[in-house]
């Protein structure tokens, strides 16, 4: 178990530092000038000069990287050339929002579609599974922006229930951050809830079909016992799966939803980075997000290996 | 006492009731065995399955499966859930896939009688780690997985669930199909050990005649849903007449070296089955009578159901 451990996070580091240099192949040593693409065509020869050298960039480019790569292992990210603050604490801040919003919205959706897409096999073909399949074909097709304006309507306007946008900040009290949260998580979770009972349904649908379920029932366990104990726990790894997909999207893919309820994220941070030419915020963000990505793939393998021992064999 | 009587199962196909078992009859005691033979498609399994209450959703059974005075056609679901492992445990075709892969052999073995009695975690283990060593995987801890398993080891851990709760009567389709030659011997073996040892009656469901000949009292030899064949054993095997067992006994590998002989032909499809007797057009002995259907008649010691029978001399 140990060696599996240093094993990942050897991959672990090795794909940060991959996703690193292409990134800053990328943006920086590609032809172009950083410093003309911030400024803009119009500018001056010698103010096009002076922020080369404000960025670094009159530096060798392997002396770049090497600062930079140096900075990051060490928590120092650079500063935000349009914000003018450490791009560290841009991205704390961001962070604060985007997580317990991602976190929410997808145990939101959890919640939701496992229970709907059992039931829905369970009851392959009734009732049950043709409206809960409707209403998740819908589910689907809705664009969360949409979604996200309806909820505004409902339940900020016309029933003054919840804030309509913006977020107070946690110093404001857990609470007056979490009511912040709980329209934009319904607008993400749904249509995400929507594709993971799909996804559950067939997955339980497939595993109701093999002999140990039916081993179960010869062996006297209920209809639902059988279920519940022997298909449901096998049908969970490709749902476990596509849960950690929908995370790593939601943590920095949700910037239309965070411009519906105005939410200070990491996906809105991204989308002004590239706006605004922001290169080493765009750098640090693309290497974070890649190391997002990584971690909540590492614990999605770790999870699977939980549940299914034929994944724990060593070198798998 | 366990009553076939008169079973037949149909199944919707295509949106119409095809018929794939009728007037299938026998009776097993307690402390006796009865074998099913026959090919693929015979209606063997369906018979098993009809015991059980797990035919497939939209199959419709007839007749009547008594169990001590009781039709478990006829009992709810819940009592009938009390049956299944309780009164009647089963064995199925493939070890491999019989086992859910997440769970310790022990729980698994364990899991009937956590299901009929009332009993601690700890009593059913224990009961399922003596329950392992009675079926020789007392080396094998509980606590390992189906897939770091052999199959003849899974087989025996099957075999080991589905006697937990002392079951009266044991099904088993096609146990030892899966299983290396070898290994197919010591399972049959260990069922007919458990079942002298424990009294219980024991179906088998098997396409191999060496199999039945050496595991059960009572034969009958299905072909196409229908019986067309049954007696004693010995008696079957000795004065074999219908041309079906004929067929089936000269396609069976033979240890004198003779050359199995193919039966020509297949199964029909139940969707297009003859009017008459179903082996009729894969039979030399076909006559113009045949395109009725032949009941099931004494032919000394046994029954067999066809108008010219091969009786040897």
């Amino acid at each position: 178990m140990l060696g599996y451990l240093l094993r990942r996070l050897t991959i672990l580091l090795a794909t940060l530092l991959a996703a690193s240099l292409v990134v800053f192949v990328v943006l920086q040593a590609l032809p172009g000038d950083p410093a003309a693409l911030i400024l803009g065509t119009g500018a001056r020869e010698d103010t096009l000069a002076a922020l080369r050298h404000q960025l670094g960039l009159d530096a060798p480019l392997w002396w770049r990287y090497a600062t930079w790569i140096g900075g990051l292992s060490v928590g120092d990210l650079g500063t935000s050339f349009t914000y003018h603050v450490p791009v560290a604490e841009l991205v704390r801040q961001r962070v604060l929002v985007s997580l317990p919003l991602a976190a929410f919205a997808i145990a939101l959706s959890t919640l939701i579609a496992i229970p709907v897409g059992v039931a829905a096999a369970a009851r392959r073909g009734g009732a049950v599974d043709t409206g809960v399949m409707g209403v998740a074909q819908i589910g689907v097709a809705l664009p969360n922006f949409w979604l996200g304006l309806l909820l505004i309507l409902l339940f900020a306007i016309r029933l003054p229930w919840l804030p309509a946008s913006g977020f107070p900040g946690w110093d404001a009290g857990a609470w007056a951050g979490f009511r912040a949260l709980i329209l934009p998580a319904v607008a993400l979770a749904l249509p995400q809830a929507a594709i993971l009972a799909r996804v559950t349904r067939a997955a339980v649908i497939d595993t109701l079909g093999e002999d140990f379920v039916r081993t179960a029932r010869a062996k006297g366990l209920t209809r639902r016992a059988a279920l519940w104990r022997h298909a449901v726990p096998n049908a969970l790894i490709p749902v476990v799966t596509l849960i950690g997909l929908q995370f790593s999207f939601l943590l920095a893919g949700t910037v239309i939803i965070e411009n519906v309820f105005t939410l200070p994220g990491l996906g809105r941070l991204v989308f002004q980075a590239i706006a605004q030419r922001d290169l080493i915020v765009v750098q640090d963000l693309v290497v974070l997000l890649a190391g997002s990505v990584i971690i909540v793939n590492f614990i999605v393998d770790l999870v699977a290996a939980w549940i299914d021992p034929r994944l724990r064999r060593v070198g798998a | 006492m366990l009553e076939v009587k008169d079973l037949g199962v149909a199944l919707t196909m295509g949106g119409q009731s095809v018929p794939v078992l009728s007037g299938v009859s026998f009776v097993l005691d307690r402390g006796h065995s009865v074998g099913l033979v026959g090919e693929s498609g015979s209606g063997k399994s369906m018979t098993a399955l009809a015991i059980m209450g797990l035919l497939p959703p939209g199959a419709r059974v007839s007749g009547r499966i008594v169990l001590d005075g009781r039709d478990l056609l006829a009992l709810p679901e819940r009592e009938m859930c009390a049956v299944r492992g309780r009164r009647i445990g089963m064995v199925f075709q493939e070890p491999m896939t019989a086992l859910n892969p997440l769970q310790p052999i022990g729980a698994q073995v364990a899991e009937p009688l956590r299901v009929h009695f009332s009993v601690t975690r700890g009593q059913a283990n224990a009961r399922a780690k003596r329950l392992l060593e009675r079926v020789g995987l007392g080396k094998i801890s509980p606590h390992r997985y189906p897939h770091q398993l052999s199959g003849g080891q899974r087989q025996r851990v099957v075999i080991a669930a589905a006697l937990a709760c002392e079951p009266d009567f044991l099904v088993a389709d096609e146990p030892t199909t899966a299983l290396d030659v070898t290994v197919q011997a010591q399972i049959l073996a260990l069922l007919a050990e458990l079942a002298a040892e424990t009294g219980m009656g024991l179906l088998l469901i098997t396409h191999d005649l060496g199999v039945v000949s050496q595991t059960v009292a009572d034969v009958l030899v299905m072909y196409a849903g229908r019986v067309v064949e049954r007696g004693p054993t010995a008696g079957v095997f000795g004065a074999m007449a219908h041309p079906y067992t004929h067929a089936l006994f000269a396609a069976r590998p033979s240890e004198s070296g003779g050359r199995p002989v193919a039966i020509a032909g297949q199964v029909p499809d139940p969707l297009y089955r003859p009017p008459g007797c179903a082996f009729a057009p894969r039979c030399a002995r076909v006559r113009d009578v045949c395109a009725t259907m032949p009941p099931l008649i004494g032919v000394g010691a046994h029954a067999c159901a066809c108008f010219n029978p091969r009786i040897a001399a």
